[in-house]
């Protein structure tokens, strides 16, 4: 399939891929489901069933010791796809590739980690106001726990952009700076690039939240020049249950374990062990094969369509989206108005967003309602919740329609 | 304050069983909402503030001379106030020993709202009787 192109529109039938999604050939509350819910958790293809399917019909085992043929294949299972990861982000090997339960364990890694053998009493970590709870409650802890203190990139408002004016001072401040590429209230895309580059030259170690980026746009470590990068299988058309951690490898070899137990050892005497090298050092523990074996087809599958692709048709659905929400009166639109994901966050004049939702699921729409476990956000731009409509490619022109119908028919009730 | 709702527990079981679907009941909740009293800003405040719903509600519970309760109670979503609304219906008039001796759970379920409402909603709903179980309770313990 051509790739990033003009003609991928032309070339994609983005309707016909809907076949490949069993779920969403349903009716919901006697209507066709719509489901608006993706920067939450996306929905599984198929092939990502089946997988999950024949790894436990045919190859379950346990990994890396056994001396059969099925935990060979197991561990083939797991670590091709742990192989397959490190190419999908341009990692330079599969060795900094680390396998955990999702972004929310990506994060606590590196804070209790990196964090605790690297962050002192005085010392500051710099996050940006629009973080999810998963990277800002780690810090706190770690915090807590040292003496350290956090520091914000301030929020601009409403368009969901940072203020960058005061980034130098910032980072001069600053040990550590962990940040959002995509946000997951706003739809806007942070300059990880340029966020990355900056904080290098200051001497700072960057961690990259890309748990609403890794499935919807190219995220290449490489070109982001990050130290650290999370993001979860199940928002890629991945299992629920596992994600990855990626970071440079001679920060990983610096790091003290995460967990300890079976994997991540070489040695064990009754008084002490020695460790294995990353990344098995943080997997201790019998690991989650299955959904490695699943997120590696998850993203064959991705490729197959293209990022750039995805990125083109979220960016086309949520220009859509905008458009006709815009034209309600009274109504408070949240993020850019160029360059945004498919993230569209929305409050009516009339209708509390909790109620919108219900009112919606009652048509067949699935939104989201409420502070999207970034309530500092909503409480610095003084809203308790906020609407949520969020795309993915399997989503329709004719669904955000469909979407913008129901807000309409629904909001007669509030008035 | 059962008056100013203008029905009674019994008609909103029966008006229930008569609409349809639930769209139309969850837009009969709303109507049900913008009926009840609004409580003053000045009393939504955190001590008044119930936790553990999505919506944020405040509840009050105000001793009459006669050892009854008046309840007031806001949220600032619609269907959550036509719950509050359900909640008064059930319990607003009636003294300590009557609200603890009131099972809540048994109107939901012929109202269905057991099946109907979210995990969350529910939770919250929950959280609601509860605080007003709790608030009689309180009064009991206090006069004993």
């Amino acid at each position: 399939m051509n790739q990033g192109s003009e003609t991928t529109q032309e070339a994609m039938d983005w309707t016909k891929l809907r076949a490949d999604f069993p779920i969403l050939e349903q009716t919901v509350n006697g209507h066709p489901l719509v489901y608006l819910d993706n920067a939450a958790s996306s929905q599984k293809p198929q092939v990502v069933i089946n997988a999950l399917r024949t790894h436990y019909e045919r190859d379950n085992a346990n990994v890396h010791r056994g001396i059969h043929e099925l935990s060979n294949r197991a561990t083939e299972a797991y670590e091709g796809a742990r192989q397959r990861i490190a190419e999908y982000l341009n990692a330079d090997s599969r060795e900094e590739i680390i396998f955990t339960r999702g972004t929310t364990e990506s994060l606590n890694l590196v804070a209790q980690t990196w964090g605790a053998e690297n962050i002192g009493e005085g010392d500051t970590i710099l996050l940006t106001e629009m973080e999810h709870h998963s990277n800002l409650v780690p810090w706190q802890l770690l915090v807590k726990r040292t003496g350290a203190k956090l520091e914000f990139i301030p929020v601009n408002g409403d368009d969901g952009t940072l203020d960058l004016s005061q980034l130098d001072e910032q980072l001069d401040r600053a040990k550590l700076l962990s940040f959002t590429h995509i946000s997951n209230t706003m739809g806007s895309v942070n300059p990880a690039t340029e966020l990355c580059r900056r904080a290098r030259e200051a001497g700072v170690i960057t961690v990259v939240d890309a748990a609403q980026s890794a499935g919807h746009t190219r995220v290449d470590v490489r070109e982001i020049g990050c130290d650290f990068l999370a993001f979860s299988g199940h928002k890629i058309c991945g299992p629920t249950g596992i994600g990855v951690l990626y970071g440079q490898r001679e920060l990983l070899n610096t790091m003290p374990p995460y967990q300890g137990g079976g994997e991540m050892i070489t040695k064990v005497e009754y008084n002490e062990s020695t460790f294995n090298e990353p990344p098995h050092k943080f997997e201790a523990g019998t690991p989650n094969v299955a959904g490695a074996a699943g997120l590696r087809t998850a993203i064959d599958y991705l490729d197959i369509i293209g990022r750039e692709a995805i990125f083109e048709h979220d960016q086309r659905l949520a220009k859509r989206a905008c458009e006709q929400l815009a034209e309600i009166d009274g109504i408070r639109l949240f993020g850019p108005s160029e360059g945004r994901s498919a993230v569209v966050s929305f409050v009516l004049p009339d209708a509390h967003a909790l109620d919108l939702a219900t009112m919606a699921d009652q048509k067949g729409v699935a939104l989201r309602a409420g502070h999207h476990c970034n309530q500092p956000l909503l409480a610095k731009l003084g809203v308790p919740a906020t609407a949520r409509a969020s795309f993915y490619f399997y989503n329709t022109e004719a669904e955000v329609d469909r979407f913008i119908e129901v807000i309409h028919q629904v909001r007669k009730l509030f008035v | 304050m059962t008056t100013i709702l203008d029905t009674t527990i019994e008609e909103l079981i029966e008006n229930f069983e008569f609409l349809g679907d639930w769209e139309e009941r969850f837009a009969y909740l709303i109507e049900l909402g913008k009926k009840l009293p609004p409580l003053d800003e000045t009393e939504m405040t955190d001590e008044h503030r119930v936790h553990g719903c999505q919506a944020s509600v405040w509840l009050r519970m105000l001793p009459q001379t006669n050892g009854t309760f008046n309840i007031h109670a806001d949220s600032d979503a619609f269907i959550v106030r036509g719950l509050i609304a359900v909640l008064l219906l059930i319990y607003n008039g009636k003294n300590a020993k009557q609200i603890l001796g009131t099972d809540s759970t048994a109107t939901f379920a012929q109202l269905g709202l057991d099946k109907h409402l979210s995990p969350t909603r529910r939770n919250g709903l929950h959280s609601m009787v509860s605080r007003v179980r709790a608030l009689a309770g309180n009064s009991i313990v206090q006069t004993t």
